[in-house]
């Protein structure tokens, strides 16, 4: 048997990497513009979508998926012109974008109020946060009967269920958001002199912004939640009529026309709060870098 | 005892300490602490941890309250932390000049940035600031209110060594030119010696021993006689030096003297 050795040329103390110059050559067969070319990242991306979109838009066409289960895509498009050329998808958006913002901006109005109560003041705390906490358990969903027998089955119903699906998340993140600010920071602003008035408005409320764009963004993915719900009890325009209207009639082209309008309108507004934390957290590191 | 604490309470000093005691629960954190402080005057406190010095700073500072004894400070007085503590969202001149309630307060701001060398970034939010670049700016914050007391509690201890030394050139040319009186809180035994006038030790919440520093400025750790001091407020924080080779310079010295 022959003595082992374990000397393998590799097993050199040093680790050295020598690469040629990535230097492009003139000799070749295909002309420049042509090996530099590079795929925009873009086009790529919609590689995938696109061929869904044709596989779904073929099945249809040779009839492996019936209309009543769902339209092709052609006819979707169709469809969809057809109704904001007569202007219908306008008018039924209006009505729901109007919902879901008065909702919104009554919801998120109560909620940064109970969180100002109860955050900057021990007593406010003590009065108001135990009841807070125990609505918050309380799914909106589950006070529709409540609600109708109280408020009827009106316009007030709608615009309600989205308030008590807004409050809390903002409420919880703005609270939480003021009463978690570096201790360190208010000792600073205490020893530079600053009254209760000005701690509040120059050091607590900017350093509870974050937390508050936080429940922002939750409330409006309820909000959005609530309008599709409160939308197909009893109403008569709006998106959620709308579908529920085509589900009577089988038309599955107009539902996927609202479920992208829910997609498209959820993604502007985000897009929205995105554009506005840009400005009221301008000095926060992930932005102050880009 | 008390006639003779009032008696000194007439005297000009900006800080006067008597018999201030500070304790939590059981624990005298500061116990029946005398201290005075001259105006323009660098101290400088050392101490172990827990030996009370971040509390007296802090009571100085109206941050914590004493449980007895008499405490004097004027009301004129700010303190610079170990960190910059500046509000994240607010530009460099706007935390220099937070709380600060004069007409003119911009200008101010521009100058007391200018003093520390960031003229250049007046409008740069701290997040893109440098360690050393921040703590500027909370110097700058504090000079800006012309404190006749100036409170540091180790406030280059996170920066870098080539950082501090600048700091310390700095903080010294701003003491000359505001002469506020200054008591600098440190771990750093030659930083201590580096900037004070005045090294007080602290152990077990009372003085335990205070080095008028008389070496000439500028200082630097080569100078005659900086070792000997070194090595004494060492040996009182409880850590024993090589004293050979401080004793074998010092008769050097003394040679060089005779000669």
């Amino acid at each position: 048997m022959t003595e082992k050795t374990f000397d393998t040329p590799s097993a050199s103390s040093s680790f050295s990497v020598n690469k040629a110059a990535d230097r492009p050559t003139a000799s070749g067969l295909a002309p420049n513009w042509l090996r530099n070319w590079r795929t925009p990242e873009v086009l790529l991306r919609l590689l995938s979508p696109i061929a869904l979109l044709l596989l779904w838009e073929l099945a249809s066409r040779f009839g492996l998926i019936p209309q009543r289960i769902i339209a092709a895509p052609s006819q979707i498009g169709d469809t969809l012109w057809a109704m904001i050329v007569s202007g219908e998808l306008g008018k039924h958006l209006l009505v729901s974008l109007q919902r879901a913002l008065l909702g919104l901006s009554i919801g998120v109005s109560i909620g940064v109020v109970a969180a100002l109560i109860t955050g900057l003041s021990k007593r406010g705390e003590v009065i108001l946060d135990s009841p807070m906490q125990m609505l918050r358990t309380i799914p909106s969903l589950a006070l529709v009967p409540l609600f109708i027998l109280w408020f009827g089955i009106g316009e007030f119903t709608k615009i309600a269920l989205i308030v008590t699906g807004t409050t809390f998340p903002v409420y919880l993140n703005l609270f939480s958001g003021i009463r978690n600010i570096d201790p360190k920071l208010i000792e600073a602003a205490n020893t530079l002199g600053l009254n209760r008035r000005e701690l509040i408005w120059h050091v607590i409320l900017p350093g509870s912004l974050p937390s508050f764009f936080v429940g922002l963004r939750y409330s409006l993915g309820i909000s959005w939640l609530a309008l599709v719900f409160v939308e197909q009890i009893n109403t008569t325009a709006g998106i959620g009529f709308l579908a529920s209207d085509a589900r009577d009639f089988m038309r599955t082209d107009v539902i996927v026309i609202c479920l992208l309008i829910y997609s498209v309108l959820g993604l502007l507004i985000d897009g929205l709060i995105r554009t506005l934390e840009r400005f009221a957290l301008a000095w926060r590191p992930s932005f102050v870098r880009n | 005892m008390s006639t003779l604490a009032a008696k000194h309470l007439q005297s000009d000093a900006p800080v006067q300490l008597r018999n201030v005691v500070r304790q939590f629960g059981q624990q005298r954190v500061i116990d029946g602490l005398d201290l005075d402080i001259a105006p323009g005057e660098f101290v400088a406190l050392l101490g172990a941890s827990g030996s009370g010095k971040t509390t007296l700073l802090r009571s100085l500072a109206g941050l914590d309250s004493i449980d007895s004894g008499q405490l004097l400070v004027p009301k004129a007085r700010a303190a610079v932390f170990q960190e910059p503590r500046l509000m994240p969202w607010k530009r460099a001149w706007k935390n220099v000049i937070l709380g600060l309630r004069v007409p003119d307060a911009k200008e101010r701001a521009v100058q007391a940035l200018t003093e520390v060398g960031l003229a250049h970034r007046l409008e740069a939010y701290p997040a893109t600031l440098s360690g050393g670049e921040a703590q500027r700016v909370a110097l700058a914050r504090g000079l800006v209110r012309e404190p006749k007391l100036l409170l540091l509690d180790e406030p280059f201890a996170a920066l870098d060594a080539l950082t501090r030394i600048k700091m310390h050139r700095l903080i010294i040319e701003l003491w000359r030119k505001h002469t506020p009186a200054v008591l600098l809180v440190t771990h750093d035994v030659d930083e201590a010696i580096l900037l004070a006038d005045r090294v007080i030790v602290l152990a077990n919440g009372k003085i335990a021993e205070q080095l008028t520093i008389d070496l000439p400025r500028s200082r630097d750790t080569g100078q005659d006689g900086f070792q000997a001091i070194r090595a004494r407020l060492l040996s009182l924080l409880g850590v024993e030096v090589e004293t050979a080779a401080v004793a074998e310079r010092q008769t050097t010295v003394r040679r060089f003297a005779h000669a």
